[in-house]
């Protein structure tokens, strides 16, 4: 497995990728869409981006992913694709019937400099109905960007301030994780008794029950009305800084929404934090309910500590999952040794911050000396991995290969995952989410221990 | 129930009337009292129409290029295109030297805005040194998305440069996700240069054992092509190259030596097939794999070709041992498939191929139709010379080799090729219609709209088709199996897939999960009582 990728490290400077760590951003932005209740996501380039960006999408969430296309064809690369873009909102209206269509680009369409949001203008758009769009440009950013950019132009497409004193309720902008999490989110929201509107919110839409009838829209999602009152929130808290930052800073700008940006909430401490800021925002006392979830999570914490303590982790995959799942690990007394994500870093004067340096702040004090990584591929990562081996590889699907080669036990986290199913049902964050993230690493590494143990030492009780 | 035009037109009906203008052609109700029924395929799918169709690089790299597993592919574009052609069709291979094995890698130049602003040159050339400095692979593979050719990179003259460097071949291909109108375009691209810079370059002037042959269009889906070889090596045959399906750049380049090509996907290989005939005289059969029947027919027909007694002899020796083995387990299946309707869109080929496996399982075919084929797929090779080019389809480069002056040789007589054509289809297809029972659907680039419709007019009782509309039809509690990846499973090609499929397309039907559908309390009433002559007790 993977026998073509050498030990000694050599430094490469084309900026090209062996094995990626990232995709491109328009399969972001059309997740993203997919959270809005009764919107159809529409590629604007050719055909192959949103089949592929579907075929993806289906195989993680193992539900019906709907989107449409411009079906570029060289001509309207020549001429430009205005109307192809038409004909597309024409013929969806018509046919397949969305509240929204939210339209996407793809580095075709920015490559010939379409003016979508001129295209739009001049499209009919029957009554009621709406098109907004995002520029996603593949060559910039990743996957996270395009969530970002999707949700941004949610805010300023949608967003209003229409009362004079802001509403008692809390924008939560979840990032890029799965429906499980985001409803996680939302029930640790609701037993604070906090009023909240979730954007965008793929819970009840990529994990559609089975009801014997196909729904092209699903319940789920945020709707319309739900997206223009968000700038009417007291407060605005973005979980995952690469994913939601900037449709919390931009409602800050164009409505007042005050933000407060925090790390995707898995693990224990960015779960704390994600409370506390509830607390703190709407000055009301965490629940008996969460205390005793976290009473739970920290016992068993304690008690299985001696499986995790001193192991080394290796941890890839995208920039707000890692940068929690490290927390975490670290929580749990673990050395996170190699740390890596294929979406540019940031900077650090931003809100987004800097990846290298937020996860360097984590290591202090820790001892630890680790590799870390943005704009980092697999290729690097294994042979991280091959000069100083680890206990456990935590990330994507795409991990199996190097856990494979390396014979390391693998734990499957962020998206995408392809090759397993119900992990977009269940949450990693939360107090909960961090239990269940303890479950699947003791999993994988006592199932280990049980396949190395001689007859001799095989133990019952662990 | 039966389907009229009456129907057909109900669903037409409710497109605006420039759609229904257009995909009205696309459709058609089989009436074998017509000689021909002409459809329309290998168009513009309409903007907004929610197609399953991919983009040319997907046909080329994806499909064709990727399944050889000793060249270094190298794909010069954002990320993106690269990643999703990665480890996603399920083309195994396999390797002596692990370290000539590239398949499980992914090697893209991910450009940035800086590259698409001052182009992607430079960065491609570095690309190419780090990949000769890391793997030093024999050759290397260049595949262009979108914005390449837009920018105006010239990927030819980056890969003529590296070639001089490093004294390896680095084909270019200018397979730019906007060329045609589908995958299919991206397969003649591929053909193309294959044909032309690596089939015939090695110096092999004859294969090393006798009943030499290549397979084309076969690409090791879940390991589809090992069984056939299993079955060819066995009668006695020499595989000199599979195209491309576990593939391997030494052996396409030996194709030249084969007395006989096998084309069994004929929408992405034909073209290849028809420029080996032209260049070194080696006819092509068209093959089927996937059906007991059709693999039975096919191993005939290949050795009434060699006709050769004791290839003749083996070939019947082993359909009768194969056959003794699975017909009986087939049986059991079929016991639970018999009396069911299927409905069976992919590709290019399968959609034909896979009714032979419905029909030995006593299940029919009400619907079946292509992703990307062309007229020829459904209509049969006669109606090529009338299909009309387009703007889209003329600019896709049309390679044709002239015959080559010192290979060039008829594998058998004039005479005994006419005799041949007349019994086994030698550079020949029928196409899928002819083989449909009349009264079934045949549809072009079935789009989500239609597939919905067709569903609840026809209510099949399994889908095959791919992930996209998987678990849309799923949702309507209908089995549906993705045949493009066999739901990662298989094989389903040959004698052992046939067994495979019968198993898999069963579980589909016998599987207790569906029946949970309606929760009880849907069933029954919350509150029970009776009613008396004085109301509600």
């Amino acid at each position: 497995m993977l026998d073509c990728t050498p030990k000694e490290i050599k430094e490469r400077t084309s900026g090209g990728m062996i094995n990626p760590a990232k995709t491109c951003q328009p399969i972001g932005a059309m997740y993203a869409a997919l959270g809005i209740h009764g919107c159809l996501p529409h590629s604007h380039g050719s055909q192959g981006c949103c089949s592929y960006h579907r075929m993806h999408l289906t195989r993680h969430f193992r539900d019906p992913v709907m989107a449409s296309t411009s079906s570029f064809t060289e001509g309207a690369s020549v001429f430009g694709g205005g109307a192809n873009l038409k004909t597309a909102i024409q013929n969806v209206f018509h046919l397949y019937k969305p509240e929204v269509i939210a339209v996407h680009t793809t580095c075709l369409t920015e490559t010939i400099g379409d003016d979508v949001p001129s295209i739009i203008k001049t499209a009919e758009i029957p009554e009621g109905k709406l098109v907004i769009h995002t520029n996603t440009p593949s060559y910039v950013g990743s996957h996270v960007t395009g969530f970002s950019n999707m949700t941004k132009s949610m805010v300023s497409y949608l967003s209003a301030s229409t009362v004079a004193e802001k509403k008692e309720q809390v924008n939560l902008i979840p990032g890029f994780v799965n429906p499980g999490d985001m409803r996680e989110i939302k029930r640790l929201t609701e037993s604070m008794g906090i009023e909240y509107l979730m954007f965008p919110d793929t819970s009840g839409v990529v994990d559609s029950p089975m009801t014997g009838e196909f729904e092209m829209y699903p319940e789920g999602g945020t709707t319309v009305a739900q997206l223009k009152d968000t700038g009417n929130s007291k407060v605005t808290i973005a979980l995952g800084r690469f994913a939601s930052s900037d449709a919390a800073e931009l409602l800050t700008k164009k409505c007042r929404v005050p933000a407060t940006v925090l790390k995707t909430p898995i693990g224990i401490k960015a779960t704390d934090d994600f409370l506390m800021a509830l607390r703190q925002s709407f000055t009301v006392e965490i629940p008996k309910e969460l205390e005793i979830e976290r009473g739970q999570l920290v016992d068993i914490m304690t008690d299985t500590h001696y499986h995790f303590h001193g192991k080394t982790v290796a941890i890839f995959g995208d920039p707000d999952i890692v940068a929690g799942v490290t927390e975490f690990v670290l929580s749990l007394g673990m050395k996170p040794i190699h740390v890596l994500t294929g979406t540019p870093g940031g900077t650090s004067n931003s809100l987004t911050g800097s990846f290298e340096d937020n996860i360097k702040a984590m290591m202090e004090g820790t001892g630890i000396e680790a590799n870390i990584k943005s704009s980092g591929d697999l290729f690097t990562l294994h042979q991280w991995i091959k000069n100083q081996p680890v206990d456990l590889l935590i990330g994507t699907t795409y991990g199996k290969y190097i856990a494979r080669a390396e014979d390391i036990p693998f734990v499957r986290m962020g998206f995408p995952i392809l090759d397993r199913s119900v992990h977009s049902y269940l949450p990693v964050v939360g107090y909960r989410g961090a239990l269940r993230v303890i479950e699947m690493i003791s999993n994988a590494l006592l199932d280990r221990a049980d396949r190395d143990a001689s007859d001799d030492d095989f133990e019952l009780v662990m | 129930m039966a389907f009229s035009e009456k129907l057909l037109q109900e669903i037409l009906d409710k497109y605006p009337s420039k759609v229904q203008k257009n995909r009205k052609k696309h459709i058609f109700i089989k009436n074998g009292e017509l000689e021909s029924q002409q459809i329309e395929a290998n168009t513009r799918t309409i903007p907004g129409i929610i197609t399953n169709r991919g983009c040319a690089y997907a046909g080329c790299k994806g499909v064709v290029l990727g399944p050889i597993k000793d060249m270094v592919h190298i794909v010069h574009g954002p990320i993106g295109c690269s990643y999703y052609a990665w480890g996603t069709r399920r083309n195994k291979a396999h390797s002596e030297d692990p370290t000539d094995n590239y398949i499980n890698y992914c090697i893209s130049t991910d450009m940035q805005e800086s590259d698409i602003v001052f182009g992607g040159e430079k960065k491609l050339t570095k690309v190419i040194d780090e990949v000769m400095e890391i793997f030093n692979p024999k050759a290397i593979t260049l595949s262009a998305t979108c914005p390449v050719g837009l920018i105006g990179d010239d990927m030819g003259a980056v890969a003529k440069v590296a070639e001089e460097k490093y004294g390896v071949q680095v084909l270019s291909f200018s397979c730019e996700g906007y060329k045609g109108v589908s995958q299919s375009a991206g397969h003649h691209i591929a053909n193309n240069i294959l044909m032309e810079k690596v089939i015939g370059t090695s110096d092999l002037e004859k294969a090393p054992s006798k009943f030499p042959i290549n397979l084309l269009g076969e690409y090791n889906i879940g390991g589809d092509g090992w069984e056939v070889e299993r079955i060819l090596e066995d009668i006695g045959y020499y595989v000199v190259s599979v195209m491309t399906g576990d593939g391997s750049y030494d052996d396409i380049k030996n194709a030249h030596v084969a007395e006989l090509n096998l084309v069994q996907c004929h929408r992405s290989i034909n073209y290849i097939a028809e420029m080996l005939e032209k260049k070194y005289g080696t006819p092509w059969l068209k093959v089927n794999f996937i059906g007991i029947q059709a693999t039975v027919e096919t191993l005939r027909n290949m050795a009434l070709y060699f006709d050769d007694e004791e290839l003749i002899k083996n070939t019947e020796a082993v359909i009768a041992r194969e056959l003794a083995r699975i017909e009986p387990v087939i049986d059991q299946y079929k016991k639970i498939c018999e009396g069911k309707k299927a409905f069976c869109f992919v590709g290019g080929s399968r959609g034909h191929h896979f009714q032979n496996l419905f029909a030995e399982l006593g299940i029919e075919t009400l619907l079946a139709g292509y992703e990307f084929a062309h007229r020829d797929d459904y209509e049969g090779r006669e109606v090529i010379p009338t299909i009309k080019t387009d703007a889209d389809s003329k600019n896709i480069p049309h390679y044709m080799p002239e015959a080559d002056e010192k290979r060039f040789k008829l594998k058998i007589s004039p005479e005994r090729l006419e005799e041949l054509k007349a019994k086994i289809p030698l550079g020949e297809y029928k196409g899928m219609r002819f083989d449909m029972e009349d009264g079934s659907i045949i549809v072009d680039d079935l789009n989500h709209f239609e597939t919905e419709e067709f569903i609840k007019i026809l209510k099949p009782d399994i889908f095959t088709s791919g992930i996209k509309d998987k678990y849309v039809i799923q949702k309507m509690g209908i089995p549906s199996k993705q045949l493009h990846s066999y739901d990662y499973s298989g094989p389903y090609a040959g004698f052992n897939g046939a067994v495979q499929f019968a198993k898999d397309i069963s579980m589909g039907f016998a599987s207790p999960t569906w029946n949970f559908i309606t929760p009880p309390w849907k069933d029954q009433p919350l509150l029970e009582g009776k009613v008396t002559e004085e109301g509600v007790a």
